[in-house]
């Protein structure tokens, strides 16, 4: 029992770690989702189920439901083919302001 | 003796003005104070370039390094500050944490006379076989009472902050759902068979948390968390059309208001008859029994109800803007 607690605690660590240095946002939120989860596995350990219950549905279902929500409306998460379209937007708009410079 | 002012000399009384303004007929910044339309400046595809150009060689001044050192300078004191400021942290906290006692130790200060009384007593007193409901919601109900109407406040601030002015009409309606329809996929089959399955269970699961909170672990926070999960879960499978039928903003404000409502009543009964030292009509029951422990039961179908409209509130607010 001792060492499945390390681990859980060992992962909750890695989980908090990698949740603030992912660079993507989407990656960010997942973590922090999955966190949530062996959180509320850690507070039945600790004997407060009832805390686990709330820990489950509010931290790993509704809040990240929100997070994802709002990543969206913020356009964080987009699509590879829009993607590739911005990159290609920006690739012109570069070579136009070369082109510009080097016209002047 | 009264004399009869003609019209348009009484138009320009204070008095007649106030009336205007109380009744709203008419609004007196229009002519008074400049008001437009804010409009974006327009932009062709030149003056589109030029700016993108300015915005490149702006870039490219403020970034370089080699010339702007002041930048570099500023760069290399931020790293440095920011691991500092880190550090600092991690080592109050650190610090902070070690002089914590022992986990589980008995001669902790937790463990002391008031909670010691709760447990010896609180199955008597207020007849929860689960001592922390018996706590949060019988010695400690005034608490849960902020706690309930925090989440409120919270759903209206946004509700201010998010809710979206719809146009009415057809033309109006179209637009939501086309805007609606670029943040969640409709009809997705996958979905739709996994929330059919489990949304009922999810639901009847919360219900059973909320109704036997004082008998097992889980409570009225707890099982509403569940129910707005569970109507989340149905809303992005079947979409608004579905739950605008039983669940609009009219029923959300008429549910929360009756449950912090019947609240705030059987609390105050309960606090005038302990403070009077009057016998409570409402009985006990055996501990065990689901209506049992007085207003416990009702206490935590209110939060409950309370919590389940605004997690779903919460998304819907998120998602769309408005019912």
């Amino acid at each position: 029992m001792t060492i499945f607690i390390c681990i859980l605690l060992i992962f909750l660590i890695v989980c908090a770690v990698a949740a603030s240095l992912s660079k993507n946002l989407l990656n960010t939120v997942l973590i922090f989702m999955s966190y949530s989860l062996v959180m509320s596995n850690i507070w039945v350990i600790l004997e407060s189920p009832d805390l686990a219950i709330t820990e489950a549905a509010v931290g790993a279902g509704v809040t990240t439901v929100l997070f994802v929500l709002t990543l969206k409306k913020i356009h964080a998460i987009m699509d590879t083919e829009k993607e590739k379209d911005e990159e290609q937007d920006s690739k012109e708009a570069a070579a136009q302001a070369e082109g510009g410079e080097n016209h002047e | 003796m009264s004399k009869k002012v003609p019209q348009e000399q009484y138009e320009k009384t204070l008095s007649y003005r106030l009336k205007v303004w109380l009744e709203g007929s008419k609004d007196l910044y229009v002519g008074n104070l400049e008001m437009k339309p804010q409009s974006l400046p327009e932009e062709n595809e030149e003056t589109r370039q030029l700016r993108r150009r300015d915005e490149q060689r702006m870039r490219a001044h403020v970034y370089d390094m080699e010339h702007n050192r002041e930048m570099g300078l500023f760069k290399k004191l931020y790293r440095i500050f920011s691991v500092l400021f880190c550090v600092f942290l991690v080592v109050m906290l650190l610090i902070g944490v070690a002089d914590l006692p022992p986990f589980g130790n008995a001669d902790n200060p937790v463990n002391n006379e008031v909670s010691r009384r709760y447990i010896e007593n609180g199955l008597q007193e207020t007849g929860a076989v689960n001592i922390v409901t018996g706590m949060i919601l019988d010695y400690r109900a005034f608490d849960t009472l902020g706690e309930s109407h925090v989440l409120f406040i919270a759903t209206c601030t946004v509700l201010i902050l998010l809710r979206v002015d719809q146009k009415k009409g057809r033309n109006g309606e179209k637009e939501a759902e086309v805007n609606d329809r670029a943040f969640e996929p409709k009809n997705d089959v996958i979905l739709q068979t996994a929330a059919r399955l489990l949304v009922p269970f999810i639901i009847i699961f919360g219900i059973y948390i909320i109704l036997c909170g004082h008998l097992g672990p889980g409570g009225g926070f707890s099982g509403g968390a569940v129910i707005g999960a569970g109507l989340i879960l149905y809303v992005s499978a079947f979409g608004f059309a579905k739950t605008e039928r039983f669940f609009t903003a009219k029923t959300y404000k008429w549910m929360s208001f009756g449950a912090l409502a019947c609240y705030c009543l059987s609390k105050t009964y309960s606090f005038y008859t302990g403070a009077n030292h009057i016998e409570s009509v409402i009985p006990l029951g055996t501990p065990g029994a689901i209506l049992s422990s007085g207003l416990i039961l009702l206490l935590n179908i209110c939060v409950g109800v309370v919590v389940a409209g605004t997690m779903y509130t919460f998304y819907v607010m998120f998602r769309k803007g408005g019912y």
